[in-house]
């Protein structure tokens, strides 16, 4: 065979880590750049509390408070909680669907160093003294030429945009892998819960980023060519900037969202020793929720003006929403319902999550009360509502995710009980924080304020508030101590750790080797893993002989096409019309290369898999 | 709103529910957390103290959908916590519990409750949305009141009487009050919470939308749209006076500006501040807050209250600094403007003497 001739490529050390396509360590550089990112909004979350801690306090001033809510935000959701969940997609996704990587190795790397070099682009803001100010959503003009003249926002712009190639690429990779790449016998309604709602996320992703990116391109034009797309003087519309950015705004949230609903059908289930309960109704589910969330965007415009008819329209479409999301979180607790439930780190932010998301689902359709959410817009009732969801959602999925799938990705096991640590402050941290938040909203207090007035009952609450905050730190530094302590221990953990492994990532060892499957499994029905399991056997059968195994070959390009961008985006920014070229020269240099040179991979030969090589 | 009234109206809710038989014991519980909410916040600014009956309206709502929403957070609640205590892995168990796929009855029940539980949500709020909506911008005995917000001040004009003011909004009590509001720079959001939600202040359109003012007094305005650094201290007041006052305060409104009696100090107020600033008929259309009548205001600034420190003094801070009171803000400092001291305490005194009788 003529693909024989290509020798093994492989590289050590940081070059191993700056080449690799291997979806395993992809996986784990997102996790990194996320946690990383994690702390940086984290400290910015803490910094904006410390200010509100008290009225007129005067600890930052106006304007970089202003640009630490907007970098907060920013941050949290582009570059924390979504490369977080790229991180368990990837390190996840092929091996519970049987496959030995993505559909594109190449995209897969190309995806994380563009949304790397993007965030870090963004973030490069403090140190240029230049930062984004006028909230995670930029509304215009606030965030047009004329009202935000300096950089900050171009920051925001170029920034969003390298980053959000690297989602969208992500977004078409695992909808193609997931078509495509299931093992024999995984017939779409036999993939695991977490699939299917990676799967819909994905097509979310496809669907949504492009919305962004057009509106992230028009206010590029606003700001850096005197176009008028949201210049009202000039015959544009600043409202429109509201619909474009919500059009995509709101779908994000459910591509937040989906993916934790996913890795929680998960955990409950294993950690109960059952089957989901009603899998097909949470499969209908998630497919309903996701088409519901690009219906309902003007929700976050109810004051904006738009009249009655949609606003009317636009409350019906969002209180609709309750009814799949409703059945989800009755299918998690009669999953438990007849149950063994162990609880571990990981079930515990799962079980924690199911109260905790109800009561972010529920002020979601007193939100959606239209007359109602004129008192509520804007206040920190909002801000309380999208933190349940985000926080008390996403965030203790993500959690509960990365302490079930952490002995996959590592071969360790996280310590049990700072795990516990971890898991109690945050808890107890994250209810402190924002309950008492809605209530200062209906008091009357708008969100966004760098300060108050004293005496006008917001004092105790805000306290409060601030108290609720250092514990959540407190709950995510156990955790790094955990990562740390855990790193330093003996690699043993075993192919299927927690004992009650349902689905196919547990049938091969921990962590797997970098083809992932010797063989590729035969999946002979849902829970494919278990139904072995339950039959007495100890391996899946397999839909193949031993054979070579093709693999994709490591590539710079990925790094060298992204860091392309990222000095384009500089060139962009500050009129180097020399710095655009010579950025956007390398960036398109390394698409020429990669299309004019046929790289067909190599093989692993059947000796090699005997020797075991690890990822 | 009284606890009892609260707790015939959450029952009333709760009664739309008949299916809910145990709702009953459940009662205290959902009319405790009602009492917690009816109980807080001042009764100029809360949500939760309504003033007239468009925050009224809203504040019903909210009940309603809070006491629906309480239902299902106690329900999941209960559900869960009895799980967790019930079905708890013993050590060392090994049994493999029942592998249940699913059960229709218990599906069906759990999507057709919340759509009921909706359908009584959602009718109202229909109903309230296009009652809320109503246009009052040609009805006669509305009070017509154009909101224009800035950074950071808010200006109110008046067209029927031809006059403008700024940072204190004056209505007669009785009366709609039909809001027309536009921004004349960034996006804002008009807000008075214990009177009626908000609506955007939007560059180039204007939304429309109605107040009512049932009782005397003087209730908290707010800016809730990010609109800059000094987005937190765009303050405004909502003044509501009975109709005989109004008029007074129109008819002084209209009155010639007093200017400064010494001639020397007038000459440096109308060329430093009415550059900008507007008295009276003198310079209307001005670009910086109106100031007739500014020293009988509740406030200097929207922030600086004359209650706690005197008028003067205020004006006096204000005025040396405002970038100091309201970052952002666009007047220059008495420094840029080449005020000497006794031209400051001048101008000052003047405008905290500058009182409208109504």
């Amino acid at each position: 065979m003529a693909a024989h001739a290509h020798k093994v490529k492989r590289y050590r050390g940081i070059m191993d880590w700056l080449t690799t396509v291997d979806h395993k360590k992809i996986g784990i550089l997102y996790l990194i750049a996320g946690a990383l990112f994690f702390g940086v909004g984290g400290l910015e979350a803490i910094l904006i509390r410390i200010q509100l801690i008290k009225p007129m306090n005067d600890f930052v001033g106006a304007d970089t408070f202003n640009e630490l809510i907007t970098m907060h935000g920013t941050t949290m959701i582009f570059l924390a909680a979504m490369p977080m969940l790229f991180a368990l997609m990837n390190a996840v996704i092929p091996l519970q669907i049987g496959a030995r990587d993505v559909a594109f190795p190449f995209l897969n790397a190309l995806g994380f160093w563009t949304f790397f070099f993007g965030g870090l682009l963004l973030n490069i803001s403090w140190f240029a003294g230049n930062v984004p100010d006028a909230g995670w959503t930029s509304y215009v003009p606030l965030a047009g030429p004329t009202y935000a003249s300096g950089h900050g926002v171009d920051y925001y712009v170029l920034g969003l945009q390298i980053a959000g190639i690297g989602t969208l690429l992500g977004g078409v990779n695992f909808m193609a892998t997931i078509i495509n790449m299931r093992a024999p016998g995984m017939s779409f309604m036999r993939m695991p819960m977490f699939t299917w709602t990676i799967f819909i996320t994905s097509v979310m992703i496809v669907f949504a980023f492009p919305v962004l990116t057009v509106g992230l391109v028009a206010l590029m034009f606003d700001r850096l060519f005197q176009a008028n797309f949201f210049e009202t003087a000039s015959g544009g519309s600043a409202i429109l900037w509201e619909h474009v950015f919500w059009v995509f705004g709101h779908p994000e949230v459910y591509i937040l969202i989906l993916p934790a609903f996913g890795v929680i059908s998960e955990v409950v289930s294993t950690f109960s020793r059952k089957r989901l309960f009603g899998y097909s109704s949470m499969v209908f589910a998630t497919v309903l929720i996701a088409f519901l969330g690009f219906m309902v965007w003007a929700h976050h415009m109810f004051t904006t003006g738009l009249g009655p008819v949609a606003n009317a329209l636009f409350s019906i479409a969002t209180m609709l929403i309750a009814v799949p999301t409703g059945v989800k979180i009755f299918n998690w607790l009669f999953t438990l319902w007849g149950g063994s439930i162990r609880f571990t780190t990981s079930s515990l932010f799962a079980i924690g999550f199911i109260p905790t998301f109800v009561m972010g689902g529920v002020t979601g359709v007193m939100l959606a009360v239209a007359p109602a959410d004129y008192q509520y817009h804007d206040s920190y009732f909002v801000v309380a509502h999208f933190h349940y969801v985000i926080v008390g959602g996403l965030v203790f999925g993500l959690f509960a995710g990365l302490h079930y799938w952490w002995p996959k990705m590592f071969g360790r096991m996280l310590n049990e009980k700072i795990g516990q640590v971890t898991f109690w402050t945050f808890f107890v941290g994250f209810h402190l924080t924002f309950f008492v938040q809605h209530f200062l909203g209906l008091l009357g207090m708008p969100r966004r304020v760098w300060t108050y007035l004293p005496d006008q009952g917001f004092d105790n609450m805000n306290f409060i508030s601030t108290i609720g905050a250092f514990l959540m730190g407190i709950g995510t530094i156990a955790m790094i101590i955990n990562v740390i302590v855990t790193s330093a221990k003996p690699r043993n953990a075993l192919a299927d750790p927690w004992e009650d492994g349902r689905s196919l990532e547990w049938t091969i060892p921990s962590p797997p080797p970098e083809y992932n499957f010797k063989q590729l499994p035969l999946v002979r029905g849902y829970d494919a893993w278990w139904k072995e399991k339950m039959e007495g056997k100890t391996e899946m059968t397999p839909a193949e002989p031993v054979g070579p195994i093709h693999m994709p070959s490591p590539s710079i390009l990925p790094l060298v096409m992204s860091i392309g961008l990222f000095i384009a985006g500089f060139g962009f920014m500050y009129d180097k019309l020399i710095v655009t070229f010579v950025g956007m020269a390398i960036t398109l240099g390394c698409m020429l290369l990669r299309s004019v040179f046929d790289d067909h991979g190599f093989h692993i030969e059947v000796e090699e898999q005997e020797k075991g090589v690890q990822a | 709103m009284t606890t009892r009234h609260v707790y015939e109206n959450v029952e009333m809710g709760l009664k739309r529910m008949k299916r809910w038989r145990f709702a009953k014991r459940l009662l205290p519980l959902v009319a405790g957390m009602m009492l917690l909410l009816s109980g807080c916040g001042r009764a100029d600014l809360s949500t939760l103290n309504p003033q007239g009956p468009v925050a009224q309206e809203q504040y019903n709502l909210m009940k309603l959908s809070i006491g629906i929403m309480a239902l299902v957070v106690i329900v999941v609640f209960a559900i869960c916590f009895y799980v967790l205590i019930r079905f708890r892995r013993r050590k060392g168990d090994k049994t493999i519990p029942k592998q249940v796929e699913g059960n229709h009855k218990l599906e069906i029940i759990w999507t057709v409750i919340p759509i009921i539980l909706l359908l009584i949500l959602g009718v109202p709020t229909i109903n309230t949305v296009f009652g809320l909506a109503k246009d009052y911008s040609d009805d006669k005995n509305a009070i017509q009141v154009k909101v224009i917000g800035h950074q950071y001040w808010w200006e109110f004009e008046y067209p029927e009487y031809g006059i403008t003011t700024a940072q204190e909004l004056v209505v007669p009590t009785g009366k709609k009050i039909a809001f027309d509001v536009s921004s004349a720079d960034v996006t804002h959001a008009f807000w008075i919470p214990a009177i009626g939600g908000k609506t955007d202040a939007n560059v180039g359109v204007s939304n429309k939308m109605y107040l009512e003012f049932p009782n005397e007094g003087v209730f908290r305005g707010k800016c809730a749209e990010l609109c800059g650094p000094s987005h937190a201290l765009m303050d405004f007041k909502a003044k509501a006076v009975d109709q005989a006052s109004f008029d007074r305060w129109v008819a002084a409104m209209k009155a010639p500006a007093q200017m400064p009696e010494d001639a020397e100090l007038a000459k440096t107020f109308e060329n430093m501040c009415l550059s900008c600033h507007a008295v009276g008929e003198t310079n209307s259309g001005a670009s910086a807050p109106n100031l007739t009548g500014v020293g009988s205001r509740q406030t200097i600034g929207g922030i600086l209250y004359n209650d706690e420190t005197p008028v003067e003094d205020n004006l006096k801070e204000w005025i040396k600094d405002p970038l100091a009171v309201k970052p952002g803000a666009t007047m220059p400092t008495a420094e840029d403007l080449g005020l000497t001291d006794e031209q400051l305490d001048g101008i000052a005194k003047y405008l905290a003497n500058y009182k409208l009788d109504y």
